[in-house]
């Protein structure tokens, strides 16, 4: 038998193991273990404050990690800071290339970053001396286009590329620390650990993978979309990972049993899941669908328990504040939404 | 070399299922309590679940009457 034809026998034995392993643990199902649980009662958002200014679709946003600034990208070329309180633009940032897929607001809230088409990372430095946001660096090694970023800190950002790999990147020198090569299809989205030790990634290849920051390593691998995963976030006590598919499902997978546990599915939704977030206790899954809403569900019931309409066009992203107050949505027409 | 790079894709593949195969993984039952633990614990805590008054939404300012 040719090494190859060894290999291969080896990875599929190997694969099935995990699936047994798995199983092995698989002493009950979340909707089992939550049965006794009453549904949370229906949740009816408003529309609070609607930000105006972006010229064509928004893209991306992230709040910032005090409790009302978020930074938002359009591809009318524009990063725009926003204080959410008073709808105002702090800063509006001309980029060089207006084809802006992600962008990014740094935990200390000194930086902010972009990328798309461009396939690199552009980091902008907020609190410059003269008062002019300019571009800080560009961080340019990625042979695809850079679909998400988010910062570790003021000197690390954690970037996830069309070319299938993530990187790890020293802002100070513009280098990569650490490639995470593995996904087998466009890496779409990821999401920082609470601990900061930690990322996600989801993928066209239909899997989301847990890496180690610090080692370089994939720890977990987690199927069962069947399609992209366009969105992913963690479940805020750090262990357990939500993922939104163009299957027209999201899902809750646990690190700890290394494997799925329920899925957020209803048949008459039909289209895909662009974006997530949770809410502050993990109770809510917040998820924004190609179909312009935004569905509530309950993440342990795994019921629908309310929708945010209001968009005339698709919601392309979504984020809940520090504090859990408020979530913001930003939509292909061109506004940006705050919830509570 | 298509073959040689081939093969040394294939180990790393084989490498990483062997180190995935091999983590230490916790029952269901415990990831589920732990994740209900999670909410139950912070539910009071998360604004969007419990609701927010006018009074303390500070994206919902109180309309302010004032004599003229």
């Amino acid at each position: 038998m040719g090494e190859m034809e060894q290999l291969r026998k080896e990875a599929e034995s190997l694969k099935d193991q995990i699936i047994v392993a798995r199983k092995g643990f698989a002493d009950t199902t979340l909707q089992e273990a939550v049965a006794g649980t009453a549904v949370v009662s229906r949740v009816q958002l408003k529309t609070r404050k609607t930000l105006r200014g972006h010229l064509a679709k928004i893209y991306a946003m992230h709040w910032g990690a005090g409790l009302t600034q978020c930074v938002s990208a359009s591809q009318d070329g524009k990063l725009i800071v926003w204080d959410t309180l008073s709808t105002n633009k702090v800063n509006a940032i001309p980029l060089k290339s207006s084809w802006v897929m992600t962008c990014a607001y740094a935990p200390s809230g000194n930086l902010v970053a972009c990328g798309g088409l461009d396939n690199m990372c552009s980091i902008y430095n907020l609190k410059g001396k003269d008062g002019n946001v300019k571009v800080m660096r560009e961080l340019a090694s990625h042979t695809g286009y850079l679909s998400c970023c988010r910062f570790v800190s003021d000197s690390e950002i954690i970037t996830s590329s069309g070319d299938c790999t993530c990187i790890l990147w020293d802002i100070e020198t513009g280098t990569e620390k650490t490639i995470f090569a593995g996904h087998l299809g466009d890496c779409m989205s990821l999401g920082v650990a609470p601990d900061f030790k930690s990322f996600i990634s989801g993928a066209c290849d239909y899997t989301a993978k847990h890496w180690d920051i610090r080692d370089g390593n994939c720890t977990h691998t987690l199927s069962g979309h069947e399609s992209d995963v366009n969105a992913i976030g963690f479940f805020p006590n750090g262990n357990g990972i939500l993922t939104g598919s163009d299957d027209a499902t999201c899902k809750l997978y646990d690190l700890r049993s290394d494997q799925e546990l329920i899925t957020y599915q209803d048949a008459t939704i039909m289209c895909g899941v662009t974006s997530l977030a949770p809410s502050l206790s993990g109770r809510l899954l917040l998820a924004g669908y190609d179909d312009f809403n935004v569905n509530i569900w309950d993440a342990l019931k795994a019921e629908r328990v309310g929708v945010l309409a209001g968009h005339d066009n698709r919601v392309s992203c979504i984020g809940v504040s520090s504090d859990g107050m408020a979530c913001c949505t930003g939509s292909w027409d061109s506004f940006l939404k705050i919830w509570n | 070399m298509s073959g040689a790079s081939n093969l040394v894709a294939m180990k790393k593949i084989v490498q990483q299922l062997r180190f995935e195969a091999s983590i230490n993984r916790v029952k269901v039952s415990q990831a589920a309590a732990d994740l209900q633990q999670f909410c139950m614990q912070n539910a009071l805590q998360d604004p969007l679940l419990t609701g927010v008054s006018s009074s303390t939404n500070p994206f919902r300012p109180q309309k302010v009457c004032s004599f003229l």
